[in-house]
């Protein structure tokens, strides 16, 4: 995963945000909270002009609502992934629908924070996803390990790749632990493992989230059952 | 079964299309069809115009009527391609299918009976024959999957039959509409010096409504079309001014709230909170707003009522993230107030402003983990008279055949551990 851009970017002074959120108030109240800590490089209330920027300025990090006029935070990430793959997206919103949530993280965002979150844990995660990894808020983590957990393996059709459709049980112990509370240093020190490995752990239960081809992710995430 | 039903379905879907040179199997085309993709697949299978074929059907549908019967069963047996079973390996097995079929049982007894005393011959006579239309109806339809059910549906559509389509199909319709109502009244008028016999009558007359059906039939669908479109029309807006209505009292009060309360910086995030979570249950778990008291019936929801009522009691935020979900019973009653009981502490000895409350719901057992950023103690130093967390906590779970794990340092703050098993799991 570490190209010759992103290591230079990783010992960057402060990481470029951009803010996508159709609230003009909230985008100024992060800009607030956010202060000296990263450089915001642009804002935008809506997808189309939100891709446009993004491709032509080259944030590190877009910090974008879910829900947005004209087609959500998933299109802004489908199509400025296409022009600018080297952006990276964080999902910041208010929403508690799983199926947003998910499809967000589905179309290439690399976490998913709420917006209740303080300025020091956005900054944090901020520098988290320039630097490549991914952000498991204890929502998300909640949202992972149920959809995982609703597909269980006896039920496993034909895949295409049966790694991708289950969480190890590492993963699982992580997972646990972030939704509990946890930060992930304090999963590392749970765990005895580093934090570069509970990062690595996070960032492969990321790539199954996006890559599984189970029907039932989808399905889970429309109709939540009884276990 | 109708779960394993669904499964199959989908794991059909998942599957990889077989490459076009695999000409070994019979197959319905997905692509090339009209109704059912029958004429598609036998033209891919044996290299023949697909026209040819569907001209072969037509032609011996209208002599003699066996190409209907050849068509549908070719459609019966086999399957769409890239499925592993055709409809009727899916109906042999649909043993619910059959038990509902064979519920028309009596309506085919009744029949009988009614055409007996009554002495019509063509009711009994037509009984077998519509009990075995409805009984086959109702098994095709329940395993023709949703996307072949739509194509069907829409297939007046494409055949020219209903409004919107092209000036030709308009043609075509009243064509054959005329037709039809032209050899109605032939088959009527004809003969007319003797009386008609009952069936000619009803053949007649059923050719005579088939050929209004074709000529005003689009017409009437268009109309009850339109009349739904307004009903749904009216009830989304109905449902706008309702939301509109609630956000309204509730928000709005709130908002009030917080101007008169704006130097109380504590009651702020309170009525906050509470708004925040009242909206919530609304939006997400579809909870009204206002409707306090209702039943809680799942762990999920009665995990979020102890994060609600500590959050209202104590002035903290509480976090809740649920995994799972599954109906309480009493053994996870006592987990729950063990639960809270953890909770209440951390918010009034922890000194954090933040808890987390993490439940999930495995197949053998429930875990809840309750845990603050606090101040901490060491376990040995409580006192033997403060007896909450022995009694509350570990000699509950421990009557409920659960455990408990209080882990806690000094600065560190705590984190309580509390699982219960499930009994009659699945």
């Amino acid at each position: 995963m570490s190209t010759l851009v992103e290591s230079s970017r990783e010992h960057g002074p402060r990481p470029r945000v951009f803010l996508v959120d159709d609230h003009h108030l909230f985008r100024a109240g992060v800009r607030a909270e956010l202060g000296d800590a990263v450089e915001v490089v642009g804002e935008a209330d809506e997808v189309a002009a939100a891709v446009e920027m993004i491709v032509e300025r080259r944030p590190d990090v877009v910090l974008l609502d879910v829900h947005l006029p004209r087609g959500g935070g998933q299109t802004v990430i489908e199509e400025a992934r296409q022009l600018a793959p080297e952006v990276r997206f964080l999902a910041l919103s208010v929403s508690d629908a799983p199926e947003d949530v998910i499809s967000v993280i589905r179309a290439g965002a690399r976490g998913y924070v709420t917006k209740t979150i303080s300025g020091g844990e956005l900054v944090e995660a901020i520098r988290r996803v320039a630097g490549g990894d991914a952000v498991f808020s204890p929502r998300l983590a909640g949202f992972v390990l149920d959809a995982f957990a609703a597909m269980p393996p006896e039920s496993a059709p034909v895949s295409v790749d049966p790694e991708l459709d289950q969480l190890s049980s590492r993963e699982r112990e992580v997972l646990r632990l972030i939704a509990r509370g946890y930060t992930y240093k304090e999963v590392a020190r749970e765990l005895s493992i580093s934090v570069k490995t509970v990062e690595t752990h996070v960032s492969a239960v990321l790539r199954k989230l996006q890559l599984t081809t189970r029907h039932q992710l989808a399905y889970w995430a429309t109709e939540r059952r009884l276990v | 079964m109708f779960g394993r039903g669904r499964r199959g379905r989908r794991a059909s879907y998942g599957r990889h299309p077989r490459p076009d040179c695999f000409r070994g199997r019979w197959e319905r085309s997905p692509d090339d069809r009209i109704l059912g993709g029958v004429a598609g697949g036998i033209s891919k299978r044996l290299g023949i115009d697909v026209t040819l074929v569907r001209i072969a059907f037509a032609v011996l549908t209208v002599f003699g009527g066996c190409g209907l019967a050849l068509y549908l069963g070719a459609w019966l047996l086999m399957p769409l391609q890239g499925h592993d079973e055709s409809i009727g390996t899916r109906v042999l097995k649909d043993r619910q299918g059959m038990v509902l079929a064979l519920a028309f049982l009596p309506a085919l007894i009744l029949l009988y009976v009614i055409g007996n005393a009554l002495r019509i011959g063509p009711l009994t006579s037509a009984a077998w024959p519509l009990f075995l239309c409805a009984a086959g109806g109702v098994l095709l339809w329940r395993n023709v999957d949703s996307e072949e059910r739509e194509w069907l549906r829409r297939a007046p559509v494409r055949v020219g039959m209903e409004s919107g389509s092209s000036r030709r199909a308009l043609l075509l319709r009243i064509v054959v509409g005329a037709a039809l109502l032209v050899g109605g009244v032939a088959v009527l008028a004809v003969h007319h010096r003797h009386a008609l016999p009952l069936e000619r009558m009803v053949a007649g007359v059923a050719v005579l409504l088939a050929g209004v059906v074709v000529l005003f039939g689009p017409w009437w669908i268009r109309i009850a079309r339109d009349l739904m479109a307004e009903r749904q029309a009216r009830v989304r807006a109905e449902e706008r001014a309702d939301m509109a209505a609630r956000v309204h009292d509730s928000v709005l009060q709130t908002l009030a709230l917080i101007q008169r309360a704006s130097d109380d910086p504590h009651r702020i995030v309170q009525l906050a909170r509470s708004q925040e979570r009242e909206l919530r249950a609304w939006l997400f778990d579809g909870e009204i707003p206002g409707a306090v008291g209702a039943e809680v019936t799942t762990l999920a929801a009665a995990v979020r009522a102890i994060a609600a009522e500590v959050e209202v009691a104590h002035r903290i935020v509480v976090d809740v993230v649920v995994v799972g979900d599954c109906p309480l019973d009493d053994r996870l009653r006592g987990l729950l107030d063990a639960a809270r009981e953890a909770t209440v502490n951390a918010a009034k000895w922890s000194g954090a402003s933040s808890i987390s409350l993490f439940a999930e719901v495995e197949r053998d057992k429930v875990s809840v983990f309750v845990r603050d950023r606090g101040k901490g103690f060491e376990l040995d130093d409580v006192a033997p008279d403060r007896r909450g967390i022995a009694q509350s906590i570990q000699a509950r779970m421990l009557r409920n055949g659960g455990c408990a794990v209080i882990r806690s340092a000094l600065g560190e703050g705590t984190e309580v551990e509390l699982t219960a098993p499930r009994d009659g799991s699945r």
